[in-house]
């Protein structure tokens, strides 16, 4: 290892992938791209909580289904989500007998899931482990602000958290046309002072341009030599911080190559999220769809996929701490 | 990274949208005024079918706090206060709202742990320092009148 680039020898394989998402999501300008939708908030059930980890269930499912792998076949499945401690994976794959690594990284879980289970492919421990990410708006709004019925106002810099759960199953055996993770990085956390919670997005864009700036130097790179990079979930203040803390302090400009899957999600202004999307499922399931997708058409060929978490509780905002902002990275290739 | 916390806190507030407010002032007037004129009909309504002035006021209260109540759990009312904001919140439908949607949101964790725990969890911090600053409040008023020996 030299720096902090985590380099895959064997170049590990997404062999397989699934999204789910909630109606709201649907509606948005990827609802097409996404394995299902699911209309009713509460998946049929009595609890927001058991809602988003049916989501989790059913993206593993999903895969499952469409990889045609049984669960005794996954040596393991590292997945994280937003509720107090990871019980919205838990409760979600509990009845699937499959070896759990509960990881928590506020919304940078997906990128630290992935991570997690292609370290573990690459060295040889695991032939084939899942990573899966969920979140869920109401789950969220439960634990960290109001009650979904109370009659707030959000302000314009406040994000939407995605309902939503996006999966991916990673193997050691090289498959055509499948997307390959080729590298990582994890994220330093960095604080530099936010301490409002109803904007995430100031608070992790420091943490995403800190990873993008060592991803690009230590690769000795330039955001040319990439199809995309995308930020997950900066929303639109997160992403404008961005680019002036690159231009700033590193002098890189990857406005052309840049998208946040804050922004992708929702049609921002119309569905009224105000700075865009949030959540570990909306990088998740962007990632889960879209991103894979056009990965393994051959549609995009070199994306760096940069997740970012605000590290905070439900009460440390209350008792003056300020927020550490955290951007894991990875670089997916479509392996040709 | 060079850039210190005050230099980012700039930024940031450079960065981040203000909230509307003259349109926010205007939407919450209407709306919060709209409230208080439904309030007034009720009461006049009251009073004219032979309730007492002291009734009607009662009545007036309890029947904005129902109706706040069914609004919040068809869940109509977060929309109208979306726009609402200090509109609905400042009249006693937002006290209303703010105890009937814990409510409803902790009925997941049981009556006791759930319901019960938590539905003064927004309208705790009203209801501890009113009463609070009305004890206060009277007492110095019981006090002044002593000595003015009213």
């Amino acid at each position: 290892m030299s720096g902090r680039i985590i380099d895959f020898k064997t170049k590990p394989s997404v062999i397989c992938w699934s999204s789910v998402v909630g109606k709201k999501e649907g509606e948005g300008p990827l609802g097409k791209v996404f394995d299902m939708i699911i209309e009713d908030d509460r998946c049929g059930l009595d609890t927001w909580e058991k809602a988003e980890s049916h989501l989790q269930k059913v993206a593993l499912g999903l895969i499952l289904d469409k990889s045609g792998r049984k669960a005794e076949d996954i040596d393991g499945i590292f997945a994280g989500d937003l509720i107090n401690q990871c019980t919205g994976s838990a409760f979600g794959i509990r009845d699937l007998g499959i070896p759990y690594i509960g990881i928590y990284g506020a919304c940078s879980t997906s990128v630290l899931t992935l991570i997690s289970a292609a370290e573990f492919v690459d060295s040889g421990k695991m032939k084939l482990a899942i990573s899966s990410t969920s979140s869920h708006f109401c789950s969220a709004e439960k634990q960290f602000r109001f009650p979904l019925e109370y009659g707030g106002q959000r302000p314009p810099s406040a994000q939407w958290t995605v309902t939503g759960a996006g999966a991916a199953l990673i193997s050691s055996k090289d498959e055509k046309a499948c997307p390959k993770i080729e590298k990582a990085i994890f994220g330093k956390m960095i604080d530099l002072g936010v301490t409002d919670a109803n904007n995430m997005g100031a608070a992790m864009a420091p943490a995403a341009a800190d990873t993008i700036a060592s991803f690009l130097k230590e690769t000795q790179t330039t955001p040319e030599h990439y199809d995309l990079i995308l930020t997950g979930d900066l929303g639109k203040i997160g992403s404008q911080l961005l680019y002036q803390l690159l231009e700033k302090e590193y002098s890189i400009d990857i406005k052309e190559k840049h998208n946040d899957t804050g922004l992708m999600m929702y049609y921002v202004d119309k569905q009224d999220v105000h700075s865009g999307g949030s959540g570990c499922g909306c990088c998740g399931s962007i990632m889960c769809s879209k991103i894979m997708n056009e990965l393994s058409e051959g549609k995009l060929h070199k994306v760096l996929v940069v997740a970012t978490g605000a590290l905070l509780s439900a009460v440390s905002p209350f008792q003056g701490e300020s927020i550490p902002g955290i951007a894991h990275g990875i670089l997916l290739t479509d392996g040709r | 990274m060079d850039i210190s916390k005050k230099q980012y806190d700039e930024m940031v507030k450079k960065a981040s949208p203000n909230s509307p407010i003259l349109l926010d002032c205007v939407k919450a007037f209407l709306i919060g005024g709209a409230i208080c004129c439904f309030g007034q009909l009720l009461f006049y309504i009251f009073n004219k079918s032979g309730m007492s002035m002291d009734e009607s006021r009662t009545l007036v209260s309890v029947a904005l706090v129902v109706i706040t109540a069914i609004l919040t759990g068809i869940g109509v009312f977060d929309k109208i206060a979306k726009h609402a904001g200090a509109g609905t919140i400042v009249p006693i439908t937002g006290f209303a709202n703010s105890v009937v949607s814990p409510a409803l949101e902790f009925k997941s964790e049981g009556f006791i742990m759930g319901t019960g725990a938590n539905i003064f969890k927004i309208a705790g911090p009203v209801i501890l320092y009113g009463t609070t600053a009305a004890s206060v409040y009277g007492l110095i008023y019981f006090i002044v009148e002593k000595v003015m020996g009213k």
